[in-house]
């Protein structure tokens, strides 16, 4: 019994030292051959972090393309989806504001074409895509907004079509608006 | 084409755990392979520990060696939990120490390979933590579920003696020759789609819109690689894979999808060749994948049919079903995922089980409840076992013949065992649940002294109903709605994932200790095939009616229920 403990109070030293120390210093001197990718594949813009390539962020107002709705407010400190089941009041209640609130904004836009990701809270709320068909439905609004022809910013759309590979075809939120702020 | 994708994921994984089920037999005989490179390694950390690693052992001087390295795990975690707020380095974000039960839960959770995580990754744990607790203890409880099923296989493969190897000498090797190469291999595959890898600290970004927020970051590559190969499950932030940072995009998504079943399912094929019996692999990969089918089919329909009630306010759901649920995944790979995730009893997740459709947590649940359609890594085929030995004693009973296991009786003290180890999960499960259902109960105005359910009437049961489910499997997803830090589960499932994690381990090793001192009895026209389609339908049906009956009036009360109330 001693013997089996002062052998397993070693051994665990040494396996504490490979695979929580070793290893994770091993992976990160491979990650040094993808500086950007290794840190989180930061937007630099002026010198300046100005968000994630794959960290969503939020997007309220009329003029941007707005992205899913998140539980968490798009605090990427502290992620999360909503958890809330399918038949909770709460939270159908909450899925017809949304509704609501995307009518008043898009006018024009009926009710059954709305797609559902744009009314339902991602898992992670900080959800960085949305499919094309979010973002077209929402040309309209950001048109008039920004006195830009419609068809200017479909073809901005139809360029941020990302071919991803084993996923769904999807466009990233923040990266559309970064070109859509470069237009004017 | 999400379909596609789904096919080829399952397809892929199968395939390449042929040539790993072949490398692991080797590796679990000691026999040459490509990676002896680490023997030199191997041998120096022997001898500094002063273990003899060619010393065979019993079963009971194996499971003391088993049971007392965990136990040595168990305060090294403790301890590094606990103390937190003073860690040296490794600690930007100056994370402060755990809560006591939260600490115990934590560390019980990943000593026993479950990852059950009652803390949230990027504001509970240090890097130091994450590193030399968290991560070190995804390979080693991972290690110690492979070691236990390779001295299952030593009994089995034994004719009359009572040695079952090593356990130290199967527990590093299974760390250093199958869990290091693989995770090497699987994180430089995440390096590559931008999940990152540092040890700086949050970013404060000032957004495109003019909000400031925080972006928490850190070593994630190396954690997300082995908590996916090791079935632990535990992610680097709360909502695990679903996270951009742990699961950027397609690519990464398939790589882990596949992670997460590929050692369960070559451990079966390592025992085909392990006891040359080829044929009687298949069989089992058979019956577990018509399990898994059985339980993800349905879940996809489920899902891409939308919620009825989301349809019913006039919202179309071409997709199906989103909430809770990332866009770059949609709802097909989503529920692959999470049936890939709950019969292997890993744990992680790409979107929020507590927000599937309803009747999706069914399959969920049932996943875990089997517990054998796959599996965890070692102990998945380990339950597998035990159903296997009921199915031969059932037959047996059925012919009016002893029965037999590869040519070994089956007598009372192995079907006792078998029985007590089979009737202690739904135990666990009913027993935890009933526990939590009657404290909520007789708590006046629950919601607002134990604020643990996120939702009210059947779904809330189906929260405290996973909670106990997950626990006791050792897998770690969760509804996470269930506010769970709360000393009452932290202490309740904690005990659970102790229970059944080693009564599962402590169980099938002595069996395999008592077959492996028995006589082998020749093949005879009147022995029970078990490589036979029939005994595959016997086995399928002794997992259903033994294994599935028992919960169904749980499901019954929770997510069917639900169904059933939204039903249009």
């Amino acid at each position: 019994m001693i013997k089996n403990l002062k052998s397993s109070l070693i051994l665990t030293v040494i396996l504490i030292l490979m695979f929580g120390v070793i290893y994770p210093l091993g992976i990160y001197t491979i990650g040094l051959v993808f500086p950007s990718n290794s840190v989180g594949s930061p937007i630099v813009k002026d010198d300046k972090i100005i968000g994630f390539e794959n960290i969503g962020q939020s997007f309220t107002d009329d003029k941007y393309f707005w992205g899913r709705p998140s539980a968490v407010g798009y605090n990427a400190a502290s992620t999360g989806g909503s958890n809330k089941g399918p038949s909770n009041p709460d939270y159908l209640a909450e899925v017809q504001a949304r509704i609501d609130t995307f009518l008043v904004h898009n006018p024009g836009v009926k009710k059954e074409e709305i797609p559902s990701e744009l009314v339902t809270a991602s898992g992670s709320g900080i959800d960085p895509n949305i499919s094309p068909n979010s973002a077209y439905i929402q040309v309209k609004r950001i048109a008039a907004v920004r006195n830009i022809p419609e068809a200017q910013i479909k073809a901005l759309v139809d360029q941020s079509i990302e071919n991803t590979v084993m996923g769904m075809t999807v466009i990233n939120v923040l990266k559309l608006n970064l070109k859509l702020d470069e237009l004017k | 084409m999400e379909y596609f994708y789904s096919a080829i994921i399952i397809l892929v994984t199968i395939l390449l755990a042929v040539p790993l089920g072949r490398y692991i037999s080797k590796v679990f005989k000691g026999e040459k392979t490509f990676l002896d490179f680490f023997e030199p390694i191997e041998k120096l950390i022997f001898k500094v520990s002063g273990i003899n690693p060619l010393a065979e052992m019993d079963w009971k001087q194996n499971l003391k060696a088993l049971l007392t390295i965990n136990l040595v795990w168990f305060v090294w975690i403790m301890f590094v939990l606990l103390t937190q707020t003073w860690h040296p380095f490794w600690n930007p974000d100056n994370i402060l120490s755990m809560e006591p039960t939260q600490a115990f839960n934590t560390a019980v959770s990943f000593v026993t390979n479950t990852n059950l995580q009652h803390y949230s990754g990027e504001t509970g744990a240090s890097y130091f933590s994450q590193l030399l607790a968290l991560v070190f203890l995804q390979f080693v409880s991972a290690g110690t579920g492979i070691a236990s099923l390779a001295l299952l296989y030593k009994g089995l493969a034994n004719r009359s003696t009572r040695k079952l190897g090593n356990f130290y000498y199967q527990m590093v090797r299974a760390c250093t020759r199958i869990l290091l190469p693989l995770s090497i291999m699987l994180a430089v595959i995440l390096l590559l789609n931008q999940t990152p890898m540092t040890f700086k600290g949050s970013e404060t970004v000032v957004t495109l819109q003019g909000d400031t927020v925080n972006v928490a970051r850190g070593p994630v590559a190396a954690m997300v690689a082995i908590k996916q190969l090791g079935t632990n499950g535990g992610g680097f932030f709360g909502p695990n894979s679903t996270h951009p940072f742990e699961n950027p995009n397609g690519i990464t998504n398939a790589a882990e999808n596949s992670a997460i079943l590929l050692i369960p399912i070559a451990m079966v094929f390592a025992l085909g060749y392990y006891l040359d019996r080829k044929k009687l692999a298949y069989l089992i990969i058979a019956v577990m994948t018509a399990g898994y089918l059985m339980l993800l089919i349905p879940t996809i329909l489920q899902e891409t049919g939308g919620n009825p009630v989301i349809t019913e306010m006039g919202i179309t759901q071409p997709q199906g079903s989103m909430e809770g649920k990332e866009a770059r995944f949609g709802p097909v790979l989503s529920a692959l995922w999470s049936i890939s995730t709950t019969v292997t009893s890993n744990g992680s997740v790409n979107s929020m089980h507590d927000s599937f459709t309803a009747l999706s947590g069914t399959f969920q649940m049932l996943g875990m409840q089997l517990n054998a359609f796959y599996g965890g890594v070692g102990v998945g085929f380990i339950n597998m076992f035990i159903f296997m030995i009921i199915a031969v004693f059932i037959s047996g009973l059925m012919v009016g013949r002893t029965p037999e296991f590869l040519g070994k009786k089956i007598e009372v003290r192995e079907v006792k065992i078998a029985i007590l180890v089979a009737l202690l999960h739904p135990l666990l499960i009913l027993g935890g649940t009933a526990l939590a259902s009657h404290t909520w109960m007789i708590t006046e105005n629950p919601g607002e002294v134990l604020k643990w359910l996120n939702n009210p009437g059947f779904h809330g049961f189906s929260e405290m109903l996973y909670e106990f489910t997950s626990a006791a499997a050792n897998n770690g997803s969760g509804f996470e709605g269930l506010s769970d830090n709360t000393s009452f589960w932290n202490i309740s499932t904690g005990i659970v994932m102790l229970l059944g994690r080693y009564i599962p381990i402590i169980g099938p090793i002595m069996i395999a200790g008592s077959l492996s001192q028995k006589k082998y009895i020749p093949e005879s026209s009147g022995t029970l095939k078990m490589d036979s389609p029939m005994f595959g339908i016997m086995l399928f049906s002794v997992i259903l009616i033994v294994g599935a009956l028992l919960f169904i009036p749980a499901l019954v009360l929770g997510p069917i229920s639900e169904y059933l109330t939204i039903l249009r």
